[in-house]
């Protein structure tokens, strides 16, 4: 029979069940990196519809592309599956002349048709990304006949219009502009999806890496394409979906992964002074932002823009709110785009902010909305603008959202001031110049609603600079329009740009050659290695 | 002759409580579906993305049929329902009863394996604390149930995973299992312990039982703490009864006094309390789910609720009240059975 005593010692001994279980792992298996991420924005590794940062990263892995930008130089361009280029002097025809040694994972080579049905599936297909080569005047009717392969190793794009050459090739490095295996893909074709359905889950580049399993909310695991010419150090890549920074420290520590992807300043500063870790940042193409809807009366003069800018701590938010993981950047370009302005005029100044309050009619301050996304460093940054704004006499009533719902609001336009997160589309100054300076049709049935638009921003003069910009084929006249356009901006638009993001990888014990790339989609993994 | 065509009144009980169970699920579908409606969150947003031209997201709205009226939408719904479509998941791009049956395994044999240890401890704990009422063992177990049914499981999680984890490292971290075990299993229950027993892999059999292990306890003590209250005043109840109070004048053993009469009177009322904690394991592990990543149906809810991916959430609660029904439905029948009164 079952005494006290049993039952008191059979209790005992299963709560210490644990230890008699072995201790967990030191350390992950050889030629295995493992790296702690928040995973769970993957929606699809079809290049022609992922959008999300993490597909992004795994398609930069898995496929490659006519040409990459040159990280250590924003303002070069090399050559990725394409050796050479040429460009005709009126800016149309753009000829690519393609490597022969490239294979795809399975096992065919990348000719040039490969990569002309590739731009011509994505401006097909017309997903989210397709914007980013569809812009150059393409459409399902005219793409086939403007971009061809010649033959094996020629491709030829020609465009309708005339484009600045370096936005034309920005595009291209884009993860939208990954070649497939045409083979491949359209086998795999259902009801003249071109292959979507079917790729949305796997890859078929010839990128280092293959991917091998998704695991929604839980992994990604790619491993070395046995075809690629260049054979990464590493066989094997997993990503394992950790939310908590937290968790993904101590897992960090425990030598459980080899590279944390996602800490806060909280964690960065603690791993700071441990030794035997590397952190590695790199500014990112995000940018943190206050938009003011031009639809409620009192933000609608630029005195009061002006004020909003003045008033805002810079320095304090990023010094002790965000340390290491966002600095300040007050243009709508983030510091690692080409044409970048490195100014940041505007500094605390409390007594001009009233001033400037007091010339727009408003000496008493006035009330006023915010929306923001309640997560972390943004509900910080958040108080820390409600408590600045509240000594010009602006008092802001917070209001949280999650992610999706904020997002919601501001583009149906009912925010009036919204704090929020932006990131360019792709690595030229034109994504970010026309997200937040053209605006050529303020109704609602408008064909472009980007951030001038969400906010009615209507500024005719930043409009056409813009747009004349982008096709301006002298590289460095380009360039001087967008600085000219950041100063105007900075003067006169109803944005109050405040960060930049840097990404922040920390690499634990004997892991070595990682860095996060500028964009999501320049992030490589075939250099990393463990002692 | 014609009795026979007439259900014995067991049946009809048991014919009736079947006959609720579409009338809650039509409910539940309808309440989810009107929630999911009113939310201030575009779905083509969460399809498309921020950053999604205008005519991407015209073509979505259209494809999705979100400019019908709301009950075209339903009956559509309903419809795909019937047919046993639940429709795609945003968020992993598979149907949603693909997910579930990924997602589900995992939290079954978390819940499982929790009620079952929940059980053993619990049950015997309740029953003798009743036994020795005032003692100074019982007001030890009051203690230790009373924290487990006030200390938050996410506390509880992260503290176990603080000393078992961090300082002594004598349980893996969380996640199902460890990388170099990942995707060695080929998948049948969906239950990675059966599974790599099924394949005689006794090292991801190990592996996979000791990421179990601490999620499991700390889901096991919550609800072992409810079901060791939930017995002891069964029993004070049923030990203070003039049929005990007989049992022990016959001159019975008092240990079989004390499971035999006392206990196996409460038994029947306790299924209901079992199933109820089962069920409640079943979809409550949402945060113990997300506090281990443990990839059940806890955190595939909560993943999905935030990306606002609507099919998924109304999968998935359908699928928690159908578990709900189901697990109330085997109570019922097993009160019927087990109850002499209701024989």
């Amino acid at each position: 029979m079952l005494t006290r005593r049993t039952l008191l010692a059979s209790s005992a001994a299963t709560l210490a069940a644990p230890a008699i279980i072995p201790p967990a792992r030191a350390a992950t298996p050889k030629g295995v990196a493992v790296m702690a991420k928040a995973i769970d924005d993957i929606v699809s590794f079809d290049p022609a519809e992922s959008y999300e940062f993490t597909n992004g990263e795994v398609d930069a892995n898995c496929y490659r592309r006519l040409i990459r930008p040159n990280l250590e130089d924003a303002t070069k361009i090399d050559g990725d599956l394409a050796e050479k280029w040429e460009v005709s002097k009126d800016g149309l025809t753009f000829t690519f002349h393609m490597r022969r040694d490239a294979l795809f994972e399975s096992g065919k080579p990348v000719t040039a048709h490969d990569a002309a049905f590739s731009l011509q599936r994505v401006v097909k297909l017309n997903k989210t990304p397709g914007f980013i080569i569809t812009q150059f005047g393409f459409n399902p009717d005219n793409v086939e006949t403007l971009v061809r392969a010649l033959d094996d190793t020629t491709l030829e794009m020609k465009l309708p219009a005339a484009q600045a050459t370096s936005f034309v090739l920005y595009c291209l490095t884009a993860n939208v502009g990954s070649v497939v295996d045409t083979a491949t893909v359209m086998a795999n074709q259902a009801n003249g999806d071109m292959g979507n359905a079917w790729l949305k889950t796997r890859t078929a580049g010839a990128g280092p890496y293959k991917l091998t399993e998704w695991a929604a909310s839980d992994h990604v695991i790619i491993d070395a394409n046995p075809h690629a010419a260049e054979k990464p150090l590493m066989k094997r890549v997993v990503l394992r979906h950790v939310t908590e920074p937290q968790a993904q420290l101590l897992a960090l520590q425990k030598g459980d992964v080899d590279i944390a992807r996602d800490l806060g300043s909280d964690q960065l500063k603690s791993i700071a002074g441990e030794k035997g870790f590397t952190i590695s940042a790199s500014p990112q193409g995000t940018s943190m932002y206050v938009a003011m809807n031009q639809s409620m009366p009192e933000l609608q003069k630029t005195e009061v823009h002006q004020a909003i800018k003045w008033a805002i701590d810079y320095d304090a938010i990023a010094k002790n709110i965000t340390p290491n993981t966002w600095s300040v950047c007050q243009t709508f370009l983030p510091s690692a785009l080409p044409g970048a302005l490195k100014d940041a005029p505007f500094k605390r100044n409390v007594a001009k902010a009233k001033a400037l309050l007091a010339q727009a009619g408003l000496p008493q301050g006035f009330a006023v909305n915010m929306d923001y996304i309640s997560h972390a460093p943004a509900a910080d940054i958040a108080q820390a603008i409600q408590a600045n704004l509240a000594e010009t006499g602006i008092k802001v009533t917070l209001l949280p959202g999650e992610q999706k719902q904020v997002i919601t609001k501001t583009r149906a336009r009912q925010h009036q001031l919204a704090m929020l997160v932006w990131g360019t589309d792709y690595f030229d100054p034109n994504s970010n110049a026309q997200a937040w300076c053209e605006n050529p049709d303020d109704a609602d049935t408008s064909k472009l609603k980007i951030l001038a638009w969400r906010s009615h921003f209507v500024d005719k003069e930043l409009n056409n600079e813009a747009m004349a910009a982008v096709q301006e084929l002298d590289p460095a006249k380009r360039i001087a329009l967008y600085r000219t356009m950041q100063m105007q901006f900075m003067e006169r638009a109803p944005f109050a740009m405040l960060l930049q993001q840097n990404a922040v990888a920390v690499l634990g014990k004997g892991v070595s050659g990682f860095k996060v790339g500028p964009m999501p989609d320049y992030t490589h993994y075939s250099t990393i290695n463990k002692a | 002759m014609g009795d026979r065509f007439i259900l014995s009144p067991r049946l009809r009980m048991l014919a009736s409580s079947l006959a609720s169970v579409p009338v809650t699920l039509f409910g539940l579908a309808l309440v989810t579906f009107l929630i999911g409606r009113v939310m201030p969150i575009d779905p083509v947003v969460a399809i498309a993305g921020d950053h999604a031209p205008p005519d991407v997201v015209a073509r979505i709205r259209d494809q999705l049929g979100l400019d019908r009226p709301l009950l075209v939408q339903f009956a559509i719904y309903l419809d795909n329902l019937v047919h046993g479509d639940l429709g795609r998941s945003v968020m992993t791009s598979r149907p949603v009863l693909v997910d579930i049956g990924r997602f589900f395994p995992a939290t079954l044999e978390l819940a499982t394996t929790a009620i079952v240890v929940a059980v053993i401890i619990g049950i015997p704990l309740g029953v003798f604390t009743a036994a020795y009422q005032g003692s100074r063992f019982d007001h030890v177990v009051r203690v230790i149930a009373l924290t487990g049914q006030s200390v938050p499981i996410f506390v509880l999680g992260l503290l176990s995973l603080l000393v078992f984890y961090v300082k002594l490292g004598i349980v893996p971290g969380t996640g199902q299992l460890d990388v170099a075990y990942e995707g060695m299993v080929p998948r049948v229950t969906g239950m990675l312990v059966i599974d790599a027993a099924i394949a005689q892999d006794w090292d991801s059999v190990w592996d996979a039982l000791a990421h179990l292990v601490q999620p499991a306890l700390v889901l096991a003590y919550f609800s072992m703490a409810y079901i060791t209250r939930m017995t002891r005043a069964f029993m004070l109840e049923s030990l203070a009864g003039e049929y005990v109070i007989t049992a022990r004048a016959k001159g019975l053993s008092a240990a079989r006094v004390l499971w035999r009469h006392a206990f196996g009177n409460i038994a029947v009322r306790l299924i209901t309390v079992l199933a109820l904690a089962y069920a409640g394991l079943l979809e409550g592990a949402v945060i113990t789910e997300t506090v281990f990543s443990w990839p059940g149906l806890g955190l595939y809810l909560n993943i999905s609720l935030l990306n606002a991916d609507m099919n998924a959430v109304l999968g998935a609660t359908l699928v928690i009240g159908l578990v709900y029904v189901g697990l109330n439905l085997m109570a019922d029948v097993a009160y019927r059975l087990l109850d002499p009164r209701v024989r």
